[in-house]
């Protein structure tokens, strides 16, 4: 199988080359004539973000306090972080706050897309109410979140009450502060999962389905069988985005909790955040940024193999 | 019958998963338009008997709330429209050259923290004594904005049909010609929908204002910020700066909804 789309995507390799290799002599226009067009993005790509990645990497080698003259330590930065416990905590903080905030939002969003994907009445209207929280201004909406989690005049713990359940202390108590602010995250990117996962369903054609229904498949069993294994490569992309971006949240962390209470929400975002912009360090914020970076990549990393592992490919996967 | 219960089912299912996104701005409208009595009441009302119209008042007239209304459309106007013109005819260049992989060093972008940006490029405003300036904000937004505008238009123009434009080059038309007249104008929804999303992420951006931003520069993200950590908490006052801060990215949404859920997937499909 997997032989046969390789052989497939080199011969269409193939087939292209030679067609663009036809209309280059055709007209004789090399891509290189098409430099002008690129040449002034690329400047500003470097000098907004090439070169700071350069100067981030010299920085991580460097003793610097902002104000002193920076020294060349080597890897002693690096070496730091192993023994730096507010380092580590976060590093902890991180990862369950990202597990969390993929497995939500892919879950309720796989279920809105289900949902959206029925012919409605007033459909895109709906959809335009649901996408709502991922434009909204992220600090703007935390504040309101804030005032919500309140202990005794926020509305949550008041609906907590019409259910006959306890209250909480939500962001106010170290053992709820995480899920709390994953409660934000999934309220707010739900709808980017449910819009991809649309994609994928609105992309199945309906003869699946409408054989399913005369071999009076259930509804479950015709999502398990038919729609799910057609929508794993969009599951994918949803859960591959959501943990680049819940890897890295700062905005809802920072307006909501300060990491806080005492550093039970600190992520590695935010205690970057103080090393560079409390503290001054900029030598040891540079080596963080470093292993941050390596951080996400590596996670990109592990998603992508458990995706080959699992063999979902383009045509639907193995089942 | 059956058809009927179905129709129910689907109604409520809707309800259901469009209710948290629209109660949640409800509540939001609602916490803006009370007597700061009925804030702190409880149970939670949620129609005031009186409409205290006093809170947005309040955050208007405040002197620095117009100030930081228009640096923030500085600052997001800018980055935008330099965003625009360098990252349409790269987008272009990008796809006519099928240089994808060239595309994917702009990828760094997307995956690297904004935060870790800040501090190379702090200390190199700081020694261009840019800082107390808005030049540093429009600069670094760029860092968000030109991405969005290159991955979009690289989609746009990798699917509109180059037939148009080989016929121009055999007309004996220059490459700027046929941007400029073939291209471009089949490109104009792709550009539409580069424009609104890096409008709407730069304006909603806060990392980069709350290290650059002086008491002068501040944009509106961190100015409602500050409102938290400075002022006693007063809630009505305080929801009425977060709906007006976001309320222009709520409208945009609901109008070019069709065009920011094309612009959105593609984005993030490819």
């Amino acid at each position: 199988m997997s032989e046969l789309t390789a052989g497939k995507a080199v011969a269409k390799t193939t087939a292209t080359v030679a067609a663009e290799a036809a209309t280059a002599q055709k007209n004789e226009w090399r891509p290189i004539s098409y430099w002008p067009f690129v040449i002034p993005a690329m400047i500003v790509v470097m000098a907004v973000i090439i070169f700071p990645w350069v100067y981030t990497i010299w920085m991580s080698l460097h003793e610097w306090k902002v104000g002193q003259a920076p020294t060349f330590v080597g890897f002693a930065n690096y070496l730091r972080l192993p023994s730096d416990a507010r380092f580590v905590e976060s590093v902890g903080h991180t990862l369950v706050y990202t597990a969390l905030s993929v497995a939500l939002p892919l879950i309720l969003g796989t279920l809105a897309a289900v949902i959206f994907n029925n012919k409605f009445p007033l459909r895109g209207f709906f959809r335009g109410l649901f996408i709502l929280p991922m434009m909204a201004t992220p600090v703007a909406i935390a504040l309101v979140w804030t005032m919500m989690f309140h202990p005794q005049l926020g509305v949550l713990n008041y609906l907590l009450s019409l259910f006959g359940l306890p209250p909480s202390l939500w962001v106010f108590h170290p053992a709820t502060a995480i899920p709390s602010l994953v409660l934000v995250e999934t309220w707010q990117w739900t709808p980017l999962v449910m819009l991809i996962v649309l994609g994928g369903l609105s992309a199945i054609p309906t003869e699946p389905y409408e054989s399913a229904q005369i071999d009076g498949a259930t509804p479950w069993q015709t999502f398990r069988y038919i729609s799910l294994p057609m929508i794993m490569p969009f599951l994918f992309i949803a859960a591959m985005i959501r943990m680049i971006d819940a890897v890295k949240s700062f905005d809802i962390i920072f307006a909501i909790t300060q990491g806080g209470p005492g550093s039970a929400s600190e992520t590695i975002n935010l205690y970057l955040y103080s090393v560079a912009f409390v503290y001054y360090d900029v030598g040891y914020a540079s080596a963080i940024v470093v292993v941050f970076f390596a951080l996400i990549v590596a996670l990109a990393g592990a998603l992508l193999h458990l995706r080959q592992r699992t063999h979902w490919n383009e045509a639907g996967g193995s089942a | 019958m059956r058809d009927f219960l179905n129709k129910l089912g689907l109604t409520f299912a809707f309800i259901v998963i469009v209710s948290p996104a629209v109660l949640f701005f409800l509540w939001m409208l609602s916490l803006s338009l009370k007597f700061e009595i009925d804030n702190a009441s409880y149970p939670p009302v949620f129609i005031p008997e009186r409409i205290n119209w006093g809170n947005y008042a309040a955050v208007i007239e405040s002197k620095r709330f117009m100030t930081y209304f228009f640096n923030t459309l500085i600052v997001t106007g800018s980055a935008t429209l330099f965003a625009l013109v360098i990252g349409v005819p790269a987008g272009y260049g990008i796809a006519r050259m099928r240089a994808r992989k060239s595309a994917i060093v702009i990828l760094i972008a997307r995956i690297t923290p904004g935060l870790s940006y800040l501090i190379p490029l702090f200390l190199l405003f700081q020694w261009l004594g840019l800082l107390g300036t808005l030049w540093p904000q429009i600069i670094i937004h760029l860092v968000v904005t030109v991405p969005i505008v290159i991955w979009i238009m690289i989609g746009y123009f990798e699917t509109t049909p180059m037939e148009l434009e080989e016929s121009a080059i055999i007309d004996g038309a220059t490459r700027w010609q046929v941007f400029r007249h073939v291209a471009l104008p089949i490109a104009r929804s792709g550009i539409a929908v580069a424009f609104i999303l890096s409008v709407i992420f730069s304006w909603n951006n806060f990392v980069f204002g709350i290290v650059l931003a002086g008491r002068e520069t501040r944009t509106l993200p961190v100015a409602v910020y500050n409102m938290i950590s400075f002022d006693q908490l007063s809630w009505g006052p305080l929801a009425a700066a977060a709906l007006i801060v976001t309320l222009p990215v709520l409208l945009l949404t609901m109008f070019a909804q069709r065009q920011i859920v094309a612009g959105l997937t593609a984005g993030a499909v490819k």
